[in-house]
């Protein structure tokens, strides 16, 4: 009997040194992101499938909270010298990361590392938003989306529109006059609302009309950047959607997507623009009645509409680590850019692939068969190559420029300021900002 | 002779007694501040690996900046609103939850409870009620009292909703103390003033008032510093600043400009206003109006 206990003893004891030297001689690597709820579950499922691929690195990775808290957790940790491997920064902050000093671009990383990637084999709407003007890839897309256009199929068969719309063709802004108006004719008690105004109606508008947001080819080609967003067709745009407010073709429903969206379930909106994201929400939360997806609307002097540009987040990599940890950070992208995580990651979130093998796949597979919404977002992100107005935007202080355009289209919808000078205060102010920007590099 | 007092020779001892306090007092509010200001006077990007020294530039900055400067006027606007509203709002309750006999406590009870949500949840809790789109308040006083209610497109309409959801809050911390303090006021005086022929009212502006001044000179400077600081979560969940930034008051600002924006220049000097701005009021409080409070015992 007391043999026995001695041997279960020693038996733990041999067992429990092998489990520690095993996990020692794991490499690790910190991974902090801003996925949380089913995201973060897919994100966990994603490192369980590389960790149990291989014993020599082990990646942990950690929910930081929101985007901005976990940028913020990067810079504590960065100035207090104990940086992550790996951080999820929002595409906003593009040109803050890049700039940094503190990255290790990913495109050098996997040179470095020994992998050939074809980086023509990826979704390049996607990539050439996190590219420096070389077209150098800086940080792995991770999570990105584009805006799209919902519609309500029920309430537009009774206003007598006929639906469902084209999930390739985009119709034009004047068709979406006639239809907003029959909407209403129709008793909706509003046409359209639209979600993160600033990125669909602003940033989306002059990307798919080629049109520069920002000069500096969108501030890609130096940090002498200006805001160009008060040419005349943006101020013609804006001042429509407030001529439409006056006959509830257009209404205002907050910045974000909460109010937007409520509008849209409540049917009292026929129309609302979001992120492709938002159809999972939308499948969870609209029980009685049937809506569809369509691209966002364009001019109908734009023949040949551009691709949307996408918002999300990407992977960077911190500087300041070992060799063999580095292999690891390599490896674990390598992994991430397989075609069976990147299918994973698209039917589970919805966010788009990365990559044009694991789109292929999808379509043979069929999946856009029985989920033709998910491919709206994909086909509008991929319908021409991107110039150099619709490839992404690269603003410093671009946080605060959003909130500059929010506040001034806030003040046209309310009546506060005629359009064009809204945008030229939003020019105005933001061209300030970017070049306080501008001078902390010099 | 018997000495009952005990002292100690050492002349380090006492230091030695503070330092635990003095070491946490540094550590957590001269050292951050002492960052602030430097911070203030430079240029840098986040990551803290280019930086320049410039001086006073984010100041003057902010000084030309008219929205900086609406900002200013946003803020006393909505601290004047939200103390005025909380105090008077809870020295009403006081008032009338003292002359009540019956169930006394737990009317009491209830009138306190508010004070115990967060200022973000109560945000939240007022978006539900005011929110245009799915606040039932909100669609119920469009549809019966054909009040066009608008705070995410009116900043006005914004302004009364974060003022509302910030004094609702603050309406329980003033009823305790005025509470309190009218419990301290002789019963005599007030039987006294009432055999006289003294009505209620004028009981309440000749007796209870000023004998309640230390309480609501206190209550007042809490007050003021709650609707600059702790307002931060209500506006946070409820408007975001917006819109038009017609809500986006000192603290919030700072918050959008470091935390988000990453400006930190920018958002130090903003801190270091905002410090000496409270600093300020609160001398100016008092320096003029103490005066007129009566202190007794």
């Amino acid at each position: 009997m007391k043999g026995r206990k001695w041997f279960s003893v020693i038996a733990a004891a041999i067992f429990s040194i092998f489990w520690a030297a095993q996990s020692m001689a794991a490499v690790e690597v910190q991974w902090w992101h801003a996925m949380r709820g089913s995201r973060g579950e897919v994100v966990d499922t994603i490192v369980k499938a590389f960790n149990d691929s291989q014993s020599d690195y082990k990646v942990n990775a950690v929910y930081k909270g929101e985007y901005d808290e976990v940028v913020n957790a990067g810079v504590a940790a960065v100035r207090a010298g104990k940086q992550p491997h790996i951080l999820q920064s929002f595409e906003v902050g593009t040109q803050t990361m890049m700039l940094s000093g503190a990255v290790y671009p990913v495109y050098q990383l996997m040179k470095d590392k020994g992998y050939d990637i074809d980086w023509k084999a990826y979704l390049q709407p996607v990539l050439s938003y996190y590219m420096d003007k070389d077209g150098n890839l800086m940080s792995m897309p991770f999570n990105s989306s584009t805006p799209v256009m919902y519609y309500n199929v029920d309430l537009f068969k009774k206003a007598g529109i006929d639906a469902p719309l084209s999930k390739t063709d985009p119709v034009t802004w004047d068709q979406m006059g006639e239809m907003t108006k029959k909407l209403v004719d129709s008793g909706v008690p509003g046409g359209m609302v639209t979600a993160w105004q600033s990125w669909t109606q602003v940033e989306n508008y002059c990307a798919m009309h080629d049109l520069p947001f920002a000069s500096q080819a969108n501030g890609y080609e130096g940090l002498d950047t200006e805001l160009l967003i008060n040419n005349p067709k943006q101020v013609n745009h804006i001042a429509r959607l407030k001529s439409w407010m006056d006959d509830n073709r257009f209404f205002y429903g907050g910045q974000k997507y909460q109010g937007p969206k409520s509008e849209f379930i409540a049917q009292n909106a026929g129309i609302y623009i979001d992120s492709i994201s938002g159809i999972a929400k939308l499948k969870d939360a609209v029980k009685d009645f049937k809506w569809d997806v369509a691209p966002l609307p364009v001019e109908a002097w734009m023949e040949k509409p551009q691709n949307s540009i996408i918002g999300g987040a990407s992977l960077w990599v911190f500087k300041g680590h070992s060799d063999k940890e580095y292999e690891g950070v390599a490896a674990f992208m390598n992994h991430l850019a397989q075609p069976e995580m990147q299918i994973l990651w698209h039917k589970e979130t919805g966010y788009f692939p990365i990559t044009i093998g694991a789109y292929e796949q999808l379509r043979e597979e069929g999946y856009y068969k029985e989920n033709p919404y998910q491919e709206v977002g994909i086909k509008q992100l991929t319908r021409r190559e991107p110039t150099k107005n619709s490839r992404g935007l690269r603003l410093g202080y671009f946080v605060q420029i959003r909130n500059i355009i929010n506040e001034e289209l806030e003040l046209v919808w309310n009546g506060s300021k005629p359009p064009k000078e809204a945008l030229d205060a939003a020019v105005a102010r933001s061209n300030k900002k970017l070049r306080e920007f501008e001078s902390i590099y010099k | 002779m018997l000495r009952k007092r005990s002292y100690f020779d050492s002349k380090r001892l006492p230091y030695l007694l503070i330092l635990p306090q003095i070491l946490v007092t540094v550590t957590f509010f001269y050292w951050p501040a002492v960052q602030g200001l430097a911070q203030s006077f430079m240029l840098s990007d986040p990551f803290g690996l280019h930086s320049r020294f410039v001086l006073f530039d984010n100041y003057v900055r902010l000084f030309k900046d008219p929205l900086y400067l609406r900002s200013i006027v946003i803020t006393l606007t909505f601290s004047a609103s939200t103390a005025a509203l909380a105090i008077t709002t809870g020295l009403l309750l006081a008032t009338l939850a003292n002359r009540v006999f019956q169930f006394k406590n737990i009317i009491r009870t209830f009138l306190i409870w508010p004070y115990a949500v967060a200022p973000a949840i109560s945000g939240i809790l007022w978006l539900f009620l005011l929110h245009p789109s799915f606040g039932v308040v909100a669609i119920a006083i469009k549809k019966y009292l054909g009040v066009d209610w608008n705070p995410v497109l009116r900043g006005s309409d914004a302004m009364v909703m974060v003022i509302m959801a910030s004094s609702w809050k603050q309406i329980s911390y003033n009823f305790v103390f005025f509470m309190a303090g009218m419990q301290a006021i002789p019963k005599s005086l007030i039987e006294a003033a009432a055999m006289d022929g003294a009505g209620p009212f004028r009981r309440f502006w000749t007796i209870t008032l000023p004998l309640l001044s230390p309480t609501l000179f206190f209550v007042t400077v809490m007050n003021i510093i709650f609707s600059f600081f702790e307002t931060f979560g209500i506006i946070h969940t409820v408007t975001q600043g917006g819109p038009g930034g017609a809500t986006n008051i000192l603290v919030y600002k700072v918050y959008q400009d470091g935390f988000i924006g990453l400006n930190l220049g920018s958002s130090s000097a903003q801190s270091i206003l905002l410090m000496a701005l409270i600093i300020t009021i609160t001398l100016l409080q008092f320096k003029y109006v103490e005066k007129k409070v009566q202190y007794t015992g």
